[in-house]
């Protein structure tokens, strides 16, 4: 996959470290990490993932390397050892990447804009309508849907169970539905 | 975080006080030393162990457990690491039917026709499906443990062999209490239970030697 001569060095480098020295250690790291950083940037390139990756995916194979790194038999070839955790390590963040469903802001653009022509909840003013909730409800409307936090950490908040905390939830959203129903008729 | 930072607070850990290897060795005697302790104090040596001791079908259940048990563990032991195939190891695990398909053909060749059924059924097949298992759970987590230092590249495949190889070390010392010989009982029961151990492990592997 390297050079062989590169990969000779990288096996010394490592050989060191593992036998405490972390001077050559860092240099190990530091050697690697242009290597790491060409084939995880080639790989995002033909998977059409965004160049913003590529160091994501950088750092995750040096902390794989780093944690596993007495998994390498120090009296093979390092070249082949390094190979499969940055393979590994790609397939990782691709499957992540196929939950998460990443779409360039470009394909999206033409409807956002559609969407702002046509009104609707983005223009309404929220405080004004959530100022229409009960307390109570009013505080995890704004913690779960505007400021985004988890169900869990809003209970823990308030001091909910979190099955209270979504009944809340569901209740004020149907309220709100309403009210805008009444509003744009 | 900017790599090169990473890269700076990862050389400052001390590195790993013991090899990948010399850490599954250990496993591995520490599980033949759980499933012999649980062997001998729960279950025993069969009473006439010295008479059977001389009789080939006897001798052969280990001719078949033991390989079993080291090709197993030798090719978890490769797979746990990034970059490593199954190697020379999975010929030892590959001879382990050979031999018995060899073993089963004399027993059938040796035995006539009316009494096949009995010796294939045994006395006790109950016993060896629950008892190997049963042996084998223990290795089968130190093993799994163990293995989580590595990086297996398929994790349930590497699951997989360990739980060959605890089926295997319990089969081994099972062996010493069955009372059945017949090559045609340990290819049934015998496999069965290592087999269920395999699936076992491949889902352990799948659950926690994900990395």
């Amino acid at each position: 996959m390297w050079d062989q001569g590169l990969e000779q060095e990288w096996a010394d480098l490592m050989r060191m470290a593992l036998a405490g020295d972390s001077a050559a250690y860092r240099q190990f790291l530091l050697c690697i990490t242009p290597h790491l950083r060409a084939m995880a940037r080639s790989r995002c390139r033909t998977l059409g993932a965004p160049d913003s990756e590529t160091e994501d995916i950088v750092q995750e194979v040096l902390l794989a390397i780093h944690l596993k790194r007495g998994s390498w038999d120090s009296s093979r070839p390092i070249g082949p050892w390094i190979g499969a955790i940055v393979r590994n390590k790609i397939i990782d963040a691709l499957r992540r990447r196929g939950r998460r469903t990443n779409v360039p802001i470009e394909d999206v653009m033409d409807t956002l804009a559609a969407e702002e022509q046509a009104g609707g909840l983005a223009q309404l003013d929220i405080d004004s309508h959530l100022a229409t909730l009960k307390g109570r409800q009013q505080d995890i409307v704004r913690s779960i849907s505007i400021n985004g936090d988890s169900i869990r950490e809003t209970a823990n908040r308030f001091e909910m169970t979190e099955g209270a905390v979504r009944v809340a939830l569901h209740r004020a959203l149907k309220s709100l539905a309403q009210l805008c129903r009444i509003q744009s008729t | 975080m900017r790599t090169e930072d990473l890269i700076d607070r990862l050389a400052l850990d001390p590195p790993p006080r013991f090899g990948f290897g010399t850490v599954f060795m250990a496993a591995t005697l520490l599980s033949i030393a759980v499933a012999g302790g649980i062997f001998l104090t729960v279950i025993g040596v069969r009473p006439d162990i010295g008479r059977a001791a001389e009789s080939a079908r006897f001798l052969f259940k280990f001719v078949a457990t033991m390989p079993l048990a080291l090709g197993a563990l030798g090719v978890a032991l490769r797979l746990s690491r990034p970059g490593m195939t199954a190697g020379g190891w999975q010929l030892v695990l590959g001879a382990v039917p050979v031999l018995l398909a060899i073993a089963v053909a004399l027993e059938l060749h040796q035995v006539p026709a009316n009494l096949w059924q009995s010796r294939l059924v045994g006395t006790n097949a109950g016993f060896c499906l629950i008892l190997i298992p049963l042996m084998a759970l223990g290795p089968l987590a130190l093993l799994i443990a163990v293995m989580r230092g590595g990086a297996p590249e398929r994790p349930a495949l590497a699951g997989g062999f360990a739980g060959l190889a605890a089926g295997g070390i319990a089969a081994t010392f099972y062996a010493m209490h069955c009372p059945d010989d017949s090559p045609l009982f340990v290819a049934a029961w015998y496999s069965a239970a290592i087999l269920v151990m395999g699936v076992a492990g491949c889902l352990a592997g799948r659950r926690f030697l994900r990395w």
